[in-house]
């Protein structure tokens, strides 16, 4: 499992043996830039929204209580882990089969299954969005087709609800669950599973006790993946949600648009991040970043 | 028992491909109506909404602005990425996976987050609705891409023909120019084309940077989905998926000469 992952993290023997290798230097322009144009205007936000916060400390972090603790924050919160849950779960549910499939096919299927995979990933979301908006409508191809062969009267409600939420975000992570696992199965030693099958265990046995423990490294870096993509979702559930399918980032969104409250925003935004960045953290721990996009 | 579970996953896999190309293939095809709304299946067809989408003032400004705004993150974001990827590959320092995960953490940042405090900075600053400074913001959500492709890919160059060549004693900057950079080319091309689709996709930091000036394709469609869903969207979107598709092939042609070259270098 660790194997595929040993790949040259040490650099290249010239590299180690001249004195003065100008070469980390190259990291320069890279770090510049996500210093400037990310870490100093994120401190940025942040220090200045909380020193421009009129009434001293006292107040501020009064607030910060009172917010942290309102009503619509905490249904937000609860929404935002729910949808998580159930969307890594469910791509997860969905991806598995696929992924264990493309480890096992050539030629043309796997060509072909790759295309459905990638083609999605890299389709703007919100073109992606708009296609399923288009699907899933009062008067669209799923509920037409439904009332065209007679299976219901009336359109089911599959839009700006829960549901809606739940299929369009599936649909945009869903790569990401396919690509990570399937680079994760790739690595999995098949003569094990031919070991147990030699051995007398059945094909069922066989997956719950050899291959699936195997896979498990790559279920936790899927999973992890997908539920950090998920708790700071915005476009999708804020299109095809409704009115009590209300995210964490859209009330940030909210708040900014209409209440033109910085203050409240960047409390959101900062408990988001820190558990976004402790999400990442035990990601980095578990498994290699370079798989982040599933780059091949 | 065993040919039955095959066949099932074979099933399962072949509807699943299905319901994943299906939302994209239908967007495509009523994107050619003739029709005046949005139905599937469309009972005549034209090019009238790609028409209009081309016509439009405003929807030709918005393009022209992705574009732009998408060479510029492409250009810088590939530059920079690359030197990255480079010194991530062939040097030796501390903290080296460490360093990675942080340049890559403008992916996993919520892009909400992002936008933000992008706004709140470009709004200090008089830099809403600027092209340049769009770009570059960018760039910040596309060098973590090209760095992941180019570590991918330049891994497979191998360190010692630049050892040969320095030891036949070209200088660094020589060597640079007339070994590595030939050879990561078609690597460094596909990083740049997939640099150039995450600006051009990319919605929120443009939502909340582009002003009315610099609004770009997603915004423009974003605001109209927000208000009245029109058809011209769904040629709007054939077009961006069209983008992909031919970013996605082109990157396979590099693949695929990559492959040659490491099979010739091996």
């Amino acid at each position: 499992m660790t194997g595929s992952i040993a790949s040259p993290w040490t650099g290249s023997p010239a590299a180690a043996k001249a004195p003065r290798d100008p070469t980390p230097l190259l990291l320069l322009p890279g770090i510049a830039m996500l210093v400037l144009m990310f870490l100093v205007p994120m401190v940025l936000f942040f220090v200045r929204t909380f020193m421009e916060f009129q009434g001293g400390t006292a107040a501020f972090l009064a607030q910060a209580r009172s917010l942290l603790f309102s009503q619509p924050y905490l249904t937000a919160l609860a929404t935002t882990n729910w949808i998580a849950l159930i969307v890594t779960l469910a791509v997860l549910l969905v991806g598995y089969p696929i992924a264990y499939y493309l480890t096992t096919a050539t030629g043309p299927s796997f060509s072909l299954v790759v295309l459905s995979i990638v083609l999605p990933y890299f389709t703007s979301i919100i073109v992606r969005t708009f296609s399923w908006m288009v699907l899933l409508g009062e008067h669209g191809l799923v509920n037409d087709t439904l009332r065209a062969i007679g299976v219901i009267s009336e359109p089911l409600p599959l839009m700006y609800n829960r549901l809606g939420v739940l299929i369009g975000m599936s649909y945009v992570l869903l790569p990401y669950m396919v690509l990570t696992l399937y680079a994760a199965m790739r690595g999995i030693d098949t003569s094990l599973v031919r070991a147990a099958e030699g051995l007398g265990a059945s094909g069922f046995y066989t997956f719950r006790r050899v291959y699936f423990p195997l896979s498990l490294h790559g279920v936790l870096s899927g999973a992890l993946i997908v539920y950090i993509l998920s708790i700071g979702y915005f476009i999708t559930p804020a299109l095809m949600g409704g009115q009590h399918d209300i995210m964490v980032a859209m009330l940030i969104d909210r708040e900014l648009e209409v209440a033109v409250d910085w203050p409240s925003a960047a409390l959101m935004s900062l408990s988001l991040l820190v558990v976004t960045l402790a999400l990442y953290a035990i990601y980095y721990r578990v498994t290699d970043v370079r798989r982040l996009i599933g780059a091949r | 028992m065993r040919r039955w579970a095959a066949f099932l996953l074979r099933l399962y896999v072949a509807a699943a491909c299905v319901c994943l190309l299906a939302p994209i293939l239908i967007v495509v095809i009523l994107a050619f109506s003739g029709e005046g709304y949005l139905h599937f299946p469309p009972a005549s067809l034209s090019l009238q909404w790609f028409a209009r989408f081309f016509g439009d003032l405003q929807w030709q400004h918005a393009l022209m602005s992705s574009l732009l705004i998408g060479a510029i993150a492409c250009l810088v974001s590939t530059t920079v990425g690359f030197f990255a990827a480079y010194a991530f590959l062939r040097a030796e320092f501390r903290g080296k996976k460490l360093l990675l995960s942080l340049m890559l953490t403008p992916i996993i940042v919520p892009s909400i987050i992002t936008a933000i405090a992008m706004y709140y900075l470009a709004g200090r600053l008089g830099l809403i609705g600027n092209f340049l400074w769009l770009g570059l913001c960018h760039a910040v959500i596309a060098m973590p891409i090209v760095l992941l492709i180019l570590l991918a890919a330049l891994h497979a160059v191998d360190p010692n023909l630049e050892r040969a060549a320095l030891g036949l004693g070209g200088s660094r900057l020589r060597v640079f120019y007339r070994i590595v950079l030939p050879l990561a080319l078609p690597g460094i091309l596909s990083a740049a084309l997939f640099a150039f689709l995450a600006s051009f996709d990319e919605l929120l930091i443009s939502l909340f940077l582009a002003g009315v000036r610099a609004q770009t394709l997603p915004v423009r469609i974003w605001n109209s989905l927000n208000l009245q869903v029109e058809p011209t969207i769904a040629a709007v979107s054939a077009f961006l998926i069209g983008v992909t598709t031919l970013i996605l092939a082109a990157d396979g042609i590099l693949r695929h000469r990559r492959g040659r070259r490491r099979q010739t270098a091996g």
